[in-house]
């Protein structure tokens, strides 16, 4: 038995006692996808279901996107508010975005039992298609740390996962997940120190290069919206593109709007954004999305010693203050 | 386009004003309760509709009418700033100044100054909507 499926062992049997002892009526978790290097996310409301989890290095999606919709009121005051007992299984993306919600108080603390995974970090899929050369059409993790595949062509690749991981997870502030309230025993991922490393590239353009470059990766979006849908923090009820009142930007892929829509995202995710890449994953045309999440995180950072989810007590960056706060940007007289 | 605080900016450009000092053509004032209620999306949609430089003026931390809007702003702003700066805008677009209410020279010098900045850079091409094929 490899590490990784006793990882997923552990994780199945905790799940089952965590039914058992009623500290959960829903969890949420992985399973397997209808397609090679894919997993889903899964919806369990019972302890035989347990069984469907799954964790391995195609389990990239953030579950706690869902976490506002679960805990939603009812729309009469009259209806009763019955939230979940979730139990949900974190990465550490993950579990800061959780944590990120619970701030928000998109879900009462005590109705989330947040289940830490030994993540090594997820296997990027257009790094494995591009290292194979090939469609995929077969990926197992098999002994721990390797990912193999069979690609449409017949071809046998076998490759580390080292070498096929998502920008998030080389740009993860965490070894492992933190702050949660059940940790799965395993190893996990840990070398936090190439942080903000791809990032040298975009920084070491000129201003001009950068503009044409963000301009280039905007002019592909058709605003179909799937960035902010799938992200765990964007969850207003209207979102500000698509107010009619007042009227912030047009609805169109025309540049200046696409750009305003963009740059609107980026700032409400100011001091939000876990860096998941949820929103780059999801673009189905390809724009860069995380080469600008970021650059935001990291100004964020450098500027406020302040990263998402990191240190649940500490205030939301834009709603609080210090007295010495950055005036590096101020003009002075 | 400027946006002035209603107590220390707007005092300081009245003193200003009071002085007969003479600030350039070309600039749009708007009044606010204070910089902390401008919203990053008005600045945006000022780019968009063509505003060549935008230029805040708040009172200076410590002294807002309302406690802390300025040292919200401060925040906000300069996230919105360095957004702006990390996609290609020239920095010298968005400035943002504090001022207290007897600063009228000082007020008139950094919008005389920061307006020849946004001058000397041209029009503001990158992030305009194209009025003609407005829709």
């Amino acid at each position: 038995m490899t590490k990784m499926q006793d990882a997923q062992n552990r994780l199945r049997e905790t799940v089952k006692d965590l039914f058992a002892q009623q500290k959960v009526d829903l969890v949420v978790g992985f399973e397997a996808g209808s397609l090679p290097l894919r997993t889903r996310v899964c919806f369990l409301t019972s302890a035989d279901e347990a069984d469907r989890l799954v964790w391995n290095a195609f389990c990239t999606n953030n579950p706690a996107v869902y976490i506002p919709r679960l805990f939603q009121r009812p729309a009469s005051p009259r209806e009763e508010y019955k939230p979940p007992k979730l139990g949900i299984v974190a990465k550490a993306c993950d579990a800061r975005a959780v944590h990120k919600l619970l701030e928000e108080h998109q879900a009462p603390r005590e109705n989330v039992t947040i289940i830490g995974m030994p993540c090594r970090g997820m296997a990027c899929r257009d790094k494995v298609v591009i290292q194979a050369g090939d469609e995929v059409v077969e990926a197992v993790e098999s002994t721990e740390g390797a990912v193999e595949i069979k690609t449409r062509g017949g071809a046998s690749h076998r490759f580390e996962l080292q070498d096929l991981l998502q920008q998030a997870c080389l740009d993860c502030p965490q070894a492992a997940p933190e702050h949660v309230d059940v940790q799965i025993e395993g190893a996990s991922r840990r070398d936090t120190t190439r942080r903000y490393e791809g990032l040298k590239n975009f920084e070491a353009m000129s201003a001009d290069q950068r503009w044409e470059y963000f301009r280039h990766e905007l002019s592909k979006c058709i605003r179909c919206y799937a960035c902010r849908q799938v992200c765990p923090t964007c969850y207003c009820k209207t979102c500000f593109a698509d107010m009619a009142k007042p009227r912030w930007t047009g609805a169109g892929d025309g540049l200046s709007d696409v750009m305003f829509y963009h740059i609107g995202r980026l700032m409400h995710q100011a001091g939000r954004c876990v860096e998941c890449d949820a929103c780059t994953r999801a673009c189905p045309v390809g724009i860069d999305l995380k080469t600008f999440t970021r650059k935001l995180g990291k100004d964020v950072e450098r500027l406020f010693d302040y990263v998402p989810g990191l240190r649940p007590d500490e205030a939301p960056l834009l709603c609080a203050f210090e007295d010495d706060d950055t005036e590096e940007f101020v003009t002075d007289g | 386009m400027v946006f002035l605080c209603n107590w220390c900016a707007t005092l300081a450009a009245e003193l200003a004003g009071s002085n007969r000092l003479a600030y350039p053509a070309g600039v749009r004032v708007v009044k606010v309760p204070c910089a902390g209620r401008i919203n990053p999306l008005h600045l945006l949609r000022a780019l968009q509709n063509g505003a060549d430089g935008i230029l805040v003026f708040g009172c200076h931390p410590g002294d807002c009418h309302y406690a802390k809007g300025n040292l919200l702003a401060r925040r906000r702003l300069s996230v919105l700033k360095g957004l702006l700066e990390a996609v290609g805008m020239e920095p010298a677009r968005l400035q943002f100044s504090w001022v207290t209410a007897s600063e009228g020279s000082r007020f008139a010098t950094l919008l005389d100054r920061a307006v020849q900045d946004v001058r000397t850079l041209g029009p503001n091409r990158k992030f305009v909507k194209n009025p003609a094929a407005a829709g």
